[in-house]
């Protein structure tokens, strides 16, 4: 009888083990945690590319700078992001936003605050930044929207017209 | 010798069923059950199994098949892990009538439903102790709203619901006076009274409303079901003591062959509601609604309601005989046949409804219960189940036209049919059921696959844990033509009725966050540079922020003995699962446990000089560890600024102050 049982369980255990780890609940986990479960999905494609992982691909600059992005991005910036970021190159708990506009393309910031996890997990540059902070930024739920208007804040940040 | 050989019988019957459970209870388990509930890692669960927890006054959320506790929703009782009740702003959803009540016995469930059909919108609670329903929002898995019954004790048939959820309902399981209360307890049959209290429910908002009150003779009502399909309009009640005994019940109300099944034609009830026949009653009780965009919650006094007399409104109560005692009294999926259980009866009545319209019609009547018409018993019964086992309690259906009953003496699920009403299977529990559960076993819909036993006594079942031992629940599978035991698991506090749900029905709506931009509590604080501390006269407001990994202000001077402090976190984060904690050292109450997006204020009254610690408690990053703030407590009238912040704003030396 516990023989039977036991093999049950194993063969279970084998059954589902060969499904893969696609399952729905590795799609929704997006806290810590879900280290693992994108480690485990597949061997990280590292994009080299400097449009970092993720939706935007071609961003269009607009100018001169726009003031409705920017009042959104300034709000934003004081509850969102303030608490870990300066407006200066120094760092707190992340870096400081002086200069970001130009060591990133304007793709990279906006993947990068909208697909927190994965450009963490798989994006060579956002990697070596978890490195230095060894704090995981917070995925802080932007939309792609909220995502313009922050590269705009950042922008003005570093003086672009 | 014919008694003596049905003694042996039994006797035999007892033996096999003890020594099936003593020695080897795996052996009731077929050889594939394993494989029927097992869930693999990072898999979810086919069902959300919403569990009363009884005496810890709590709702508890299970997986099923597998059995794994997902959460446990905090209701009618404080719960210092999360500082529901203890918070300032939770704290109005415990208030009552009569005060704070932080604790209360909670027994039944109701998903909402849309014709009939469960919708996944809102769980229903009920308040046995001290009456009150609930409730709960599954969007958020939190209390939304609780209402306060008067006019009640023992609010034991409640919170089962209508079948496009128009009504919840609440009856009385202790009469007691309506009115003047302050009466000789030996007055019963004259000032006791029952009621029957439709609560209804805002199709939108969810928002509860004491509808009417039917004022109904003193008696117990036991539990209660709503019609459906043909009987959709019509509640049915079970009641016992419907002798009107005052002490000793378990003999005094035991006495009658047949106790009641009370009809009340609820459509006919909200005519006379709007025809003005409803009488306003002065009363007392209180309302209490959450709001998700403040995090709060608000409690209003209410000081009336409308009650309905069935002895002089004619149409609205009928009585149907039933033996004995009757506990259960279930509706099938079909709306037509409605199950008396009764405790200490021999066979299982079921009642037609369609015999119960025509009985009425032609007034098949076998006499009165203090004016209200009781029905010729075999006119309006369909058939009864013989010798089904010992102590029916509560019946449930499935899909195929099939119910089952649970047997608390005899410790048994008993499968029938509903047609012929012939016994099909019966299989034991370990040990003494009370409530069974299929999946939509209450709707016009039963999932069925299922029924879960939550029995009473749990004895062996598990490694022993001292005398107090966790509750047992046991899944069998109803698929085939037998039933078979599937699964063996503990829950906490007593489960009473419970409620299953398929999971997609839930799941996909099931918020991640709240959205700090739509937060409205009057003491967020919107991002770092807001985060401050106040004083007015000896009260000291912190507005602090929470994200990973620091709190906003985490030094804190200026505070005095005499002052009350008010902790208003709010908690940066919009990211799933990612809530901050808050504590302080010898807090006289809980810690908090902020959602992303929310804010929650925490009450702290320093008691000595010195400097107190405050850190959050709930593991959030690799520098959770790091999230930690000092509050320095000065003397009454000491010469401490008011002084707050973090990193620069605090780092300067300062001169210790002088006392």
């Amino acid at each position: 009888m516990d023989k039977r049982f036991l093999y049950a369980i194993l063969s279970f255990a084998v059954f589902f083990g060969s499904c893969g780890g696609s399952s729905t609940g590795d799609k929704t986990v997006q806290n810590e945690s879900s280290t693992a479960a994108a480690q485990e999905a597949s061997a990280p494609a590292a994009a080299a590319d400097d449009k970092g992982i993720g939706k935007f691909k071609d961003v269009q600059l607009t100018h001169p700078l726009d003031e409705g992005m920017l009042a959104k991005g300034t709000q934003i910036f004081d509850v969102k992001c303030s608490s870990c970021h300066k407006l200066t190159d120094e760092k707190l708990v992340g870096p400081g936003w002086k200069g970001v506009t130009d060591r990133r393309t304007p793709e990279w910031i906006m993947n990068f605050v909208t697909n927190v996890d994965e450009m963490l997990d798989k994006d060579p540059e956002a990697k070596a930044m978890l490195e230095l902070c060894m704090v995981r930024m917070p995925n802080q739920n932007l939309s792609d929207d909220d995502a313009r208007a922050i590269l705009e804040y950042m922008r003005k940040n570093d003086n672009k017209k | 010798m014919k008694r003596f050989l049905g003694l042996f019988c039994i006797l035999g019957a007892v033996a096999s069923i003890q020594g099936c459970k003593m020695k080897n209870a795996g052996s009731v388990v077929e050889g594939d059950a394993a494989s029927k509930v097992y869930v693999a890692p990072g898999k979810y669960d086919e069902l959300y199994n919403f569990v009363s927890g009884g005496f810890n006054g709590q709702v508890s959320v299970y997986g099923l098949p597998s059995g794994r506790l997902l959460k446990i929703i905090p209701v009618f009782s404080v719960n210092p892990e999360s500082g529901y009740g203890y918070s300032e702003e939770s704290k109005p959803m415990l208030t009552t009538s009569q005060g704070f009540v932080p604790w209360d016995d909670q027994h039944h469930l109701a998903l909402s439903q849309t014709n009939g059909e469960q919708d996944g919108r809102w769980l229903f609670a009920n308040a046995n102790n001290s009456p009150r329903i609930a409730r709960i929002d599954l969007k958020s898995f939190r209390t939304a709203e609780i209402l306060e019954i008067p006019n009640s004790a023992g609010n034991h048939s409640s919170p089962f619901i209508t079948e496009n959820t128009e009504y919840t309902i609440a009856g009385t399981r202790f009469s007691v006076p309506v009115g003047n209360e302050d009466v000789p307890v030996s007055s019963f049959k004259d000032n006791f009274k029952s009621t029957a209290s439709f609560i209804s429910i805002d199709k939108e908002s969810g928002r509860m409303k004491i509808a009417f009150q039917i004022i109904l003779p003193g008696m117990d009502l036991d539990l209660s079901r709503a019609g459906k399909g043909p009987s959709h309009g019509w509640f049915f009640f079970s009641t016992y003591n419907t002798e009107q005994a005052h002490t000793l019940l378990e003999v005094n109300a035991s006495k009658k062959d047949k106790d009641y099944i009370v009809a009340v034609n609820w459509k006919k009830a909200e005519e006379y509601v709007k025809a003005g026949k409803g009488k306003k009653l002065k009363t007392s009780y209180v309302h209490n609604v959450w709001n998700e965009e403040t995090h709060s919650a608000v409690s209003t006094k209410e000081t009336e309601v409308i009650t309905l007399d069935p002895a002089e409104l004619k149409d609205l109560v009928y009585m149907i005989p039933c033996p004995k005692s009757p506990h259960g009294c279930d509706v099938d999926p079909s709306g037509e046949y409605i199950v008396g259980s009764g405790k200490l009866a021999a066979l299982i009545p079921v009642f037609s409804f369609s015999k119960l319209q025509d009985a009425i019609s032609k007034k098949q009547f076998e006499g009165e219960y203090h004016n209200i018409p009781v029905l010729d018993y075999t006119k309006v019964l369909y058939g009864e189940v013989q010798k089904p086992g010992l102590g029916p309690l509560h019946t449930e259906f499935d899909d195929k036209g099939n119910a089952y009953t649970s047997f608390f003496i005899s410790s048994e699920i008993v499968k029938w049919n509903l047609k012929d009403l012939k016994i099909l299977d019966r299989v034991p529990t370990f040990y003494s059921i009370g409530h069974l559960m299929v999946p939509g076993g209450d709707t016009r819909k039963p999932y069925g696959k299922y029924v879960m036993a939550y029995n009473k006594i749990t004895k062996d079942r598990y490694l022993p844990t001292g005398p107090e031992l966790a509750q047992s629940a046991q899944l069998y599978s109803i698929e085939g033509d037998k039933m078979k035991l599937l699964l063996d698991f503990p829950t906490v506090g007593e489960p009473h009725y419970a409620q299953a749900i398929p999971a997609e029905k839930v799941r996909d709506k099931s918020i991640k966050i709240f959205d700090i931009f739509k937060n409205k509590n009057p003491y967020v604080t919107m991002g770092e540079k807001n985060a401050k501390v106040t004083r007015k006269g000896n009260r000291v407001d912190v507005y602090m922020t929470a994200i990973r990994s620091h709190l906003n202000p985490d030094n804190i001077e200026g505070v005095f003995l005499g002052d009350t402090v008010y902790f208003h976190v709010t908690n940066l984060e919009q990211d799933w699962d990612i809530p901050h904690g808050f504590a302080i050292k010898h807090a006289a109450s809980a810690e908090l446990l902020i959602m992303p997006g929310e804010t929650a204020t925490l009450k702290y009254v320093p008691t000595r000089v010195g400097i107190v610690p405050f850190y959050c408690t709930d593991f959030c990053s690799a520098l959770h560890q790091e999230m930690q703030g000092y509050l320095r407590v000065s003397p009454r009238g000491a010469k401490v600024p008011l002084k707050f912040g973090i990193g620069e704003s605090v780092s300067a030396p300062t001169v210790a102050a002088a006392k």
